[in-house]
């Protein structure tokens, strides 16, 4: 359910990397928590994100939720099949709905970041 | 087994535009006694229509009845409880109504000279004094308009006064049990937002707090009771710990219905504090307004205050706009009057002795609705409750049932809904607050309401997870409402 080349966030984001640029989304837990999502918004490509800092927000039927980048970066890409089909966000939150891609400064962070059987654990308790 | 409501026939009414008639009005004009005068030719051609293209034409009765029908789609306070959490949906006594509409009040104009003015500055004066009285604060302003008005307004008063000392400072920490414009307020100040972790009691955690507090935090954003209906039994030494980092108390009052007569934010430490006339003070609620969120304040800060101030001068009232260290106007004019001059007449109805049998009734309401309830929902944090109580939809949600479907579920009931997913440090949070307004009888109803959707949800999960079914209109779709909305109204071609 969680994939295992997948890293995530007490927040509830993962973040996928590969070469220096790491992909994010929020988990299926999250969207599940949020119900129906049905607005997404996110940064312009080109602005420089933080760990632990606030890069957007998702707004379900229920709330509006920020979320959290789980590295430091600069985006380089956003998913703009989002603005109008935000669905696609409870359909598939670790796959086709991911939300930006971040060119990574400080490579190591990821690896201070739960794997899928240490977040599966930590949404158990 | 539903109590309080039955079927009855309920009018259709289509939108005006659509049962619009050409040549049909509601008005009619006397017989003209001064020269004709051609428009065109005095205002220039180009300011002149021939028609209105789509203005609805109606009769008297038909718009009559259109509203009135409307009306009768309605749920207000005036029908029953309104259990909405942190909203305080107290009854607006009739009293307030009869005094806002007194000649000289309802027709006072903001621009009429001071020595005209006198009574209604009076008033405003003896409000200042009575809301200052009850928060045991040292000054007030009136004029914000609303509760997130009065939030920025009190942030900015603190900013100025940070910045008189040298230094606005960077960071506001806000409890994560907080109402969203708390952080949503620090943000438009410019400060960035930290947010607390609250403890497993619902309260603020100290050690977080202490943790939190450094040289460049400004205030911490506090509601005192919190959003999960628990006094923060902590406060003076939360106060404490801000204090002696040179930072400030903001309290937002929206829960001051639980507080007025018994215990005042001014003697727990608080700085800056708003309160919302419309929740604790009966002003009329919702609508969008109007309403008022006057901002009290320790002496330190009272420099800063919006201009102008209220001034005794040789036995009677000036506006003093000499403050050169304040904020500025905040609202044009003096606030909103008529609503203020509502909760003056609140105040003085009930006096000190009546204010506090007024909190006290609203605490035994929301014990009632507590002790009815808590052997059927999971009640996730057990400190005493104040004004309100806040359940969690977790024993209803192995069925597949969720907070929001309860909710609906109870409008086929005769209610109103109770404020669903909020708190959002509470699973599934299922929030209520009868307010001191309801009868034993009315709370009854409610909570034999709810023990009879808990009961439906194990025996018929279905029939609650698509309620409503006796409205009108059947469960909307909310979803699609959001994602796709139409906004718009169009004539169907």
């Amino acid at each position: 359910m969680y994939p295992e080349n997948f890293r995530y966030t007490k927040e509830h984001e993962w973040v996928k990397v590969e070469g220096g640029t790491a992909t994010i989304g929020i988990t299926l837990h999250a969207q599940g928590e949020l119900g129906d999502i049905v607005y997404v918004d996110l940064p312009k490509v080109g602005t420089k994100v933080e760990q632990g800092k606030t890069f957007g927000s998702v707004e379900s039927v229920k709330a509006v939720s920020d979320i959290y980048s789980p590295v430091s970066g600069e985006v380089s890409s956003i998913n703009e099949a989002l603005n109008t089909t935000p669905e696609k966000l409870n359909a598939d939150p670790h796959g086709e709905a991911w939300l930006i891609q971040v060119k990574l400064s400080i490579p190591t962070e990821v690896d201070g970041l739960m794997k899928a059987a240490d977040y599966q654990a930590y949404l158990g308790a | 087994m539903i109590k309080k409501v039955r079927r009855h026939i309920v009018q259709e009414e289509p939108l005006l535009f659509e049962i619009s008639s050409p040549g049909k009005k509601a008005y009619q004009l006397p017989d003209l006694d001064v020269p004709a005068v051609d428009a065109a030719s005095v205002l220039g051609s180009e300011q002149v229509r021939s028609e209105i293209e789509g203005f609805p034409e109606i009769s008297e009765v038909e718009n009559i009845r259109h509203y009135t029908r409307l009306s009768t789609w309605n749920y207000a306070i005036d029908l029953g409880l309104y259990p909405l959490g942190s909203c305080t949906m107290k009854y607006n006594p009739r009293i307030n109504e009869v005094v806002a509409r007194t000649e000289g009040l309802a027709w006072a104009h903001p621009y009429q000279p001071e020595e005209l003015s006198q009574g209604a500055m009076q008033i405003l004066a003896i409000l200042e004094q009575y809301l200052c009285e009850c928060t045991g604060m040292d000054a007030i302003t009136l004029q914000p308009a609303a509760g997130a008005h009065g939030e920025m307004t009190g942030i900015l008063l603190i900013r100025k006064y940070l910045e008189s000392k040298g230094n606005p400072r960077k960071k506001v920490l806000v409890p994560d049990s907080a109402h969203g414009t708390n952080p949503a307020t620090a943000a438009m100040v410019g400060y960035d937002v930290v947010s607390v972790k609250s403890n497993d009691h619902g309260m603020i955690d100290l050690a977080a707090l202490e943790a939190a507090t450094d040289k460049d935090v400004a205030a911490l954003m506090v509601t005192n009771p919190n959003t999960i209906g628990v006094f923060e039994r902590d406060i003076v030494k939360a106060a404490a710990i801000l204090h002696a980092k040179g930072a400030q108390m903001y309290m937002d009052g929206a829960n001051m219905n639980a507080l007025v007569g018994i215990s005042r934010p001014g003697d727990f430490g608080i700085d800056v504090m708003h309160m919302n006339l419309h929740k604790t003070f009966s002003t009329p609620h919702g609508g969008g307004g109007p309403g008022a969120g006057p901002v009290a304040i320790k002496k330190h800060l009272e420099p800063f205050l919006p201009v102008p101030r209220l001034k005794r001068v040789r036995n009677s009232w000036k506006w003093d706009h000499n403050k050169p260290k304040s904020i500025g106007k905040v609202r044009a004019f003096y606030g909103n009057f008529g609503v203020l001059v509502r909760a003056l007449a609140y105040i003085m109805a009930h006096g000190g002795p009546g204010l506090r049998n007024a909190t006290v009734d609203a605490l035994l309401n929301a014990q009632f609705i507590r002790k009815g309830l808590e052997p059927y929902f999971e009640l996730p944090v057990t400190e005493p409750t104040m004004h309100e109580v806040v359940f969690s939809h977790d024993r209803q949600e192995k069925f597949g049932v969720k907070t929001g479907d309860m909710a609906k579920r109870l409008i086929d009931y005769g209610f109103h809904a109770y404020t669903t997913s909020f708190p959002m440090i509470v699973h599934g949070a299922m929030m209520m607050e009868p307010t001191e307004t309801e009868s034993k009888r009315e709370l009854e109803l409610f909570v034999d309401a709810m023990i009879s959707i808990a009961k439906e949800v194990e025996e018929d999960p279905q029939l609650v997870i698509k309620a409503p079914h006796l409205t009108r209109t059947p469960r909307v779709d909310e979803t699609a409402a959001a994602r796709k909305p139409i906004v718009r109204w169009k004539p169907a071609s």
